[in-house]
């Protein structure tokens, strides 16, 4: 069994190793290239945000079980910045506070199975992504 | 991370390693830049084959240097991208508009060479 990986995320150095520790996890729980690539990319671009909009947060890397025992990969992005006024806004492509393209949270969503976002003004925000292996 | 540059005749040749973080993009984008004025250069490749994620960040940072290297009067082929970086590039709705790609090196090569033909 294969515990958390935590990586703490503060600059564009993390970012890079965040995609590398999530990239060979999903290699050790046998994803093909395609499925990496996707999953290196979500992890990314999500790292990005927190360096962008919180300064600082975490990635948690882990395996994920169903109910039926299938394998997948959870990838959760956790800050303490400023939150997200509208999630619902947040989640359109194109759209974005930052002059960024704004095409990280709503392509996350298409690259991974699962997603989940909880965010509050003020007080942080956490997604959850899971992608199974097939 | 250090991105070598190769000048090759006329053209530049941009060989892309797979751990760049943003702050290497745009070192990249200073140091081509300055060196497509010092070596006259008529075309630049820049070579992905070794990128293993193209994230939005990587991908708006590419599409900026070929456009600056545009309007310096140089053309840019992208080449190298690996099919599963393009397949990611999809689902994330990544374009390249207005860059030319090419397979790889080679055929980069030869898109520069014949762009370079007509206008002599």
């Amino acid at each position: 069994m294969i515990d958390e990986i935590h990586v703490s995320v503060s600059s564009d150095a993390d970012i890079v190793t965040a995609r590398q520790k999530g990239r060979a996890l999903a290699a050790e729980l046998g994803f093909p290239i395609t499925d990496l690539v996707m999953i290196a990319t979500s992890i990314s671009e999500l790292a990005r945000n927190i360096v962008l909009y919180a300064r600082r947060g975490e990635i948690v890397l882990g395996v994920a079980i169903d109910d039926r025992g299938k394998r997948g990969i959870v990838v959760v992005a956790r800050d303490d910045g400023p939150g997200i006024r509208d999630v619902k806004q947040a989640m359109l492509p194109g759209y974005s506070t930052s002059g960024s393209l704004g095409l990280g949270l709503p392509g996350v969503r298409r690259l991974m199975d699962d997603f989940q976002i909880v965010s509050e003004a003020g007080k942080g925000t956490i997604v959850t992504a899971r992608k199974w292996s097939q | 991370m250090h991105v070598p540059i190769l000048k090759q005749g006329p053209y530049l040749i941009v060989t892309m390693q797979s751990a760049l973080a943003d702050a290497d993009f745009l070192q990249l984008r200073d140091s081509v830049m300055e060196r497509v004025g010092k070596f006259r250069s008529r075309g630049v490749i820049m070579d992905v084959t070794a990128l293993d994620v193209m994230d939005s960040f990587a991908c708006r940072s590419l599409r900026d240097i070929a456009q600056m290297i545009k309007l310096r009067g140089a053309e840019t082929v992208m080449v190298g991208i690996q099919p599963e970086v393009a397949f990611t590039m999809v689902q994330l709705g990544l374009t390249l508009d207005g860059v030319v790609t090419a397979l790889d090196l080679e055929e980069g090569l030869a898109y520069l060479d014949r762009g370079n033909k007509k206008s002599r």
